[in-house]
């Protein structure tokens, strides 16, 4: 049994086929990371996972449960699944602590004094300890993201989705991110939409090209980097590599 | 003979703080019930409330007070003028206040829903835990301008009988011919005072509660 499964995930908006037949699967621990083309269909495909967006055909399992299931209780399976968003979407009313222990209390029904225990050590995780009561216009944008980061772990999620989450941030923020990133590697799976070459190269286990709503090539690092078999994933990369840096 | 007649004034005074503060009540309810109802309901809901608000804002008042305690009780369904002017005070500022939480539902970033529901939280509890608390707060001026708005218009109450500051104004200077434009202008101070402070004190509960944290950034 795969950890996720994704098959023959299908969404149409309007007109415009955005996916056309994404399968892939991933285990315990593994991190990939999703490149491709702006417009490709690659948040889309992040919200067809956790059902924000249900795709039109297709079906996604987590550990063995059909999330795309209409009988499935989403709001359960949603817990499992984290989301990092490249706009933060942090809660403006709530300090940063409030923000990591608000679905703990809600969601989780866990005493106050409890959740906020584990949402203080969420930020310790993230090197935020020191931010707990300030709200999020207070804090840089790369500690907002770690905000985020703190906010999906928290949960205790198998698997976290992260959408180009360092796309928003100056430069000089998006290190203390990826860093933080690293160290969840192996112990929390993780499929990262992104750009960072670096992150990509040096803690993906694959690396997934999608282009035109659907997977145009997938691999390791190294073969991705090195030996790509189409020449359209070997131009992709360069380009994005170039722009980018590689760390 | 003025100064006599201030507790007659007093009295009416407490029956219109009573009626504002019920009316007022009356429509943050449904007025933030209907707010969510337009934002996040279905379709019939959403065409029922439209209706609803473009009625309420569409009849003047006074038609409202008329319809309510006359109208009504031709078939059968009757009101005594207090009830019937907190019904036709708080329904009408139902239409008003619902326009007011509503952009202020609209004015937080769509993101902040879509985190909350990908945390597993139900479309209720997002709009419990996370869009109402920051919607009140932003809410404060429409409601408190709405607040005076309604104090004002209590006023209007006594065309059906309810024994407010102006009706019990009317007894006094109907005695006493010659306090007229003493009367009036005693009862105009105290609604100016009224509004006046209140403005002043939500004025300070805004700026407490703009607190720290709550500047809302341009997100997208
Ligand atoms: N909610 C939506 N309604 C309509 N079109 C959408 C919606 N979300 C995404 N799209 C369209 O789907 C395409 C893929 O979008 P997206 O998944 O955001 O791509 P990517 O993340 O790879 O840049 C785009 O053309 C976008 O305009
Ligand atoms: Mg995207």
């Amino acid at each position: 049994m795969n950890m996720l499964k994704v098959e023959n995930i299908h969404k149409i908006y309007g007109k415009t086929k955005v996916l056309a037949g994404v399968s892939f699967t991933m285990e315990k621990g593994e991190t990939k990371v999703i490149i491709g083309p702006s417009g490709t269909g690659k948040s889309t495909l992040l919200r067809c996972i956790n059902q924000l967006s249900p795709p039109d055909k297709g079906r996604v399992w987590l550990e063995g449960i059909e999330v795309t299931d209409k009988k499935t209780d989403i709001n359960l399976i949603r817990q499992k699944i984290g989301f990092v968003f490249q706009e933060f979407n942090l809660f403006n009313h709530l300090t940063a602590v409030k923000n990591v222990s608000i679905a703990l209390e809600k969601v989780k029904k866990m005493e106050k004094e409890e959740a906020h225990k584990e949402a203080m050590n969420e930020l310790k995780r993230v090197g935020l300890k020191d931010q707990a009561d300030q709200y999020p216009s207070q804090l840089s944008g790369g500690q907002k993201q770690r905000v985020g980061i703190a906010r999906a772990l928290a949960m205790n999620p198998v698997i976290i989705l992260f959408d180009e989450p360092t796309s928003a941030l100056d430069p000089e923020l998006i290190g203390d991110v990826l860093e933080v990133m690293k160290s969840l590697a192996g112990e929390i799976s993780m499929l990262v939409v992104t750009h960072e070459m670096g992150f990509a190269r040096n803690v993906a286990d694959e690396i997934i090209f999608m282009e035109h709503g659907v997977i145009a090539e997938c691999g390791n690092p190294d073969k991705m980097f090195k030996n790509p078999e189409k020449k359209r994933t070997k131009e992709f990369l360069g380009k994005i590599s170039s722009l980018y840096g590689e760390e | 003979m003025l100064i006599e007649s201030l507790p007659q004034l007093f009295e009416g005074l407490k029956i219109t703080l009573g009626l504002t503060i019920l009316s007022l009540l009356l429509g943050s309810v449904l007025g933030i019930l209907m707010a969510v109802g337009r934002v996040y309901g279905k379709k019939p809901l959403v065409f029922f409330i439209y209706i609803y608000e473009k009625t309420l804002r569409g009849i003047p008042l006074l038609v409202i007070f008329f319809l309510i305690y006359f109208g009504l009780s031709q078939i059968g369904i009757n009101f005594d003028p207090f009830t019937a002017a907190v019904l036709g005070l708080g329904l009408r500022s139902t239409a008003y206040q619902a326009q007011i939480y509503r952009s202020a539902i609209n004015s937080i970033p769509t993101g902040q829903m879509i985190a909350a529901r990908s945390m597993g939280m139900s479309k209720l509890k997002a709009i419990r835990y996370i869009i109402l608390p920051q919607v009140l707060r932003l809410s404060i001026p429409g409601w408190s301008n709405e607040l005076t708005i309604v104090l004002k218009d209590t006023s209007i109450a006594f065309s059906i009988g309810v024994i407010d500051l102006m009706r019990q104004g009317r007894y006094i200077y109907s005695v006493n011919h010659e306090l007229v434009l003493q009367v009036l202008l005693i009862i105009a101070l105290i609604y100016f005072a009224l509004v006046f402070s209140i403005n002043k004190g939500l004025n300070y509960l805004e700026k407490k509660y703009k607190m720290t944290g709550f500047e809302i950034e341009i997100e997208r």
